[in-house]
């Protein structure tokens, strides 16, 4: 009996009556709800800005102020001449961007052989790919240092670029399933008209899987950017450091400092927020196509 | 759909052999594979197989190896505190975050997919805190945490408690890794959110129909359509955990202090191999943490068996 009048009520036309609870409360309690925690979220990027406009006798205060008066515009280019600020992000820059063509260009290749060209044993190497990508880093951590060692590469970039060129599992299995939805028929009818399989691959594949494309290049960029125990080994030269190594350096030996060392951290941190402003969707397709349809 | 492409092919251009086909298709699919099999090789493959051949070695760089046999294994075990409590630092704080991770994430998602107004706004402050990198991110958490000027203690202060030293207190070093790691869940928080999407709608319309309240719906049909995707989360977010390395390095400046709370196992192996200049005992580390996560995976899998639900979409 219940099951036939609420089928009824389902199939009526026009918009269900909502309650005051679905119409007007609860929208408003999860609204608050929401606006609290991300208050509380936003709140540390709201205090590393706030010091990092404040002047030294300013931070020791108890209670802290929230609003710093004198507001200390100067701190952030003072910051930026303790430590060579341009040299770092240059380098920082240098290493992300050939990382993320070498990326994209390699995960590409490998991601279209396992998923439109057949071939005996190319599904062994998917699930080898797979497997890869649960290998903790600590394994081949050390030999990977001594391989470069041995290679003389030892305070260069080349470690931190040289092996994007070689494929990526994440990136290679997000690729493989992006070419998975390319229909079949597109490239078949490229080989009948007599394309070579590359000539297929740069001029139909490529173009239709662009997002995809972007995605990986952003987020190879991001990782590049952020890249932390990688600097740490590899370079050992001051003039080489990368961003991450330098704040690290910088903060030892100015720990107390936190004004400079907020200021830093927001210059830091603005280019790749502003960067994400900018491609958004970007960003949150690749996660999910990584973590969901896997 | 290709069958129909090769009758329509004039029989007569094609008089290549099936034999010749095949190993033109496997020479040409090897060929685009072959920056990555080459990179399998040589970044993985080799260093694999030579960090276990340096666990079995004292080897300090500057000489050759020298073959100990199990000696550095024996050592970890039964000479090396500091191993012992690496590894239960570690598992102490991977045991804190994972559970509270998943739940606070799981919660987030579901606030988050509610068709409420200015939801995309809301999504972009949750994400953000991913973007922070990881120095910024320990410097400015190590000065949001700080004891006498930080924001947190002002703020429990303001209620009467007194706030205790986060970073620099050896029992609460460990819950401030957590706090710190708690803020950057974004990452998790959206292949949630898309998982949340992919719930068929009629389900929550037949539980409806059943009757169901919102509790009901969310726990007879939400959490267990999220299964896979809790399971693919608690993995991956596991094996980082396991790892905890940067962010440690940056606040005690490579020491694991106050009073080796902080010590967790990846920084131990990075102080044996880089400072001490024991690659074949940090090597031993390694693989010992090889098989550690390859336990605890295994067992994760087994025991999916029984909380996991896969719907019947065909999973190629």
């Amino acid at each position: 009996m219940a099951a036939l009048t609420q089928e009824r009520a389902l199939t009526t036309v026009g918009p269900r009556p909502r309650g005051l609870w679905r119409g007007v409360l609860r929208p408003v309690l999860v609204q608050i709800v929401l606006v609290c925690a991300g208050i509380t979220f936003l709140m540390p990027f709201l205090w590393m800005l706030s010091t990092s406009l404040k002047d030294d006798q300013h931070i020791f205060v108890y209670p802290p102020q929230w609003i710093p008066a004198p507001m200390m515009f100067s701190n952030y280019p003072a910051a930026l001449q303790y430590i060579p600020y341009g040299t770092y992000f240059l380098n920082t820059l240098q290493i992300a961007l050939f990382a993320t063509v070498g990326t994209v260009i390699s995960c590409s290749l490998v991601a279209y052989s396992l998923a439109r060209l057949h071939w005996p044993g190319r599904n062994v190497l998917f699930i080898l790919t797979l497997a890869t990508m649960m290998l903790p880093f600590a394994v081949t951590l050390i030999p990977l240092f001594i391989v470069f060692k041995t290679l003389g590469w030892i305070n260069t970039f080349r470690p931190l670029i040289v092996p994007a060129y070689f494929g990526s599992a994440f990136f290679i299995f997000l690729l493989r399933q992006f070419f998975l939805t390319i229909p079949v028929e597109l490239s078949d009818a490229a080989r009948i008209d007599g394309a070579n399989e590359l000539g297929i691959f740069l001029r139909i594949m490529v173009p239709l899987i662009k997002p995809a494309l972007a995605t990986v290049a952003l987020l190879q960029f991001l990782g590049s950017y952020r890249d932390f125990l990688g600097p740490l080994i590899y370079l050992t030269d001051n003039t080489k450091y990368t961003l991450s190594i330098g704040l690290t350096i910088y903060s030892s030996q100015h720990s107390t400092e936190w004004s400079m060392l907020m200021a830093a951290s927001v210059v830091m941190t603005t280019p790749i927020i502003i960067l994400f402003f900018f491609t958004q969707r970007t960003f949150v397709q690749g996660i999910t196509l990584g973590g969901v349809k896997g | 759909m290709a069958e129909v492409g090769r009758l329509t092919a004039t029989p007569a251009v094609r008089r290549t052999s099936a034999r010749s086909k095949q190993t033109r298709a496997l020479l040409i699919g090897l060929a685009f594979a072959s920056p990555w099999i080459v990179g399998l090789c040589v970044f993985l493959v080799y260093p694999i197989a030579a960090s276990l051949y340096y666990s079995f070695t004292d080897y300090s760089v500057l000489e050759s190896p020298r073959w100990i046999g199990l000696r550095n294994y024996a050592d970890l075990f039964t000479q090396d505190d500091l191993f012992i409590t690496s590894i239960v630092n570690t598992g102490v704080f991977a045991g804190m975050l994972i559970p509270i991770g998943t739940v606070f994430a799981i919660a987030l998602a579901l606030l988050l997919n509610l068709k409420i107004r200015f939801m995309a706004l809301h999504r972009t402050i949750f994400y953000l805190p991913v973007l922070v990198p990881t120095v910024a991110l320990a410097l400015v958490w190590q000065w949001v945490l700080n004891p006498t000027y930080g924001v947190v203690n002002d703020l429990l202060a303001l209620i009467g408690i007194q706030g205790p030293g986060w970073y620099a207190n050896p029992t609460w070093a460990k819950p401030s890794y957590v706090i710190m790691s708690l803020w950057t869940v974004g990452n998790a928080v959206i292949i949630y959110l898309a998982g949340l999407q992919d719930v068929p709608k009629d389900l929550y319309d037949a539980a409806s129909v059943d009757g169901a309240n919102a509790l009901r719906k969310l726990v007879n049909v939400t959490l267990p359509m999220l299964t896979p995707v809790i399971l693919f989360n608690v993995i991956i977010g596991l094996i980082g955990a396991l790892q905890v390395f940067s962010e440690a390095y940056i606040i005690t400046g490579g020491t694991g202090n106050p009073a080796n709370s902080a010590m967790f196992y990846v920084l131990l192996l990075y102080r044996n191999a880089f400072v001490y200049f024991k690659m074949g005992y940090a090597s031993a580390m390694a693989w010992v943490l090889f098989i550690m996560v390859l336990i605890v995976t295994l067992l994760l899998v087994r025991s999916s068996r029984q909380w996991v639900y896969y719907s019947g979409e065909d999973r190629r």
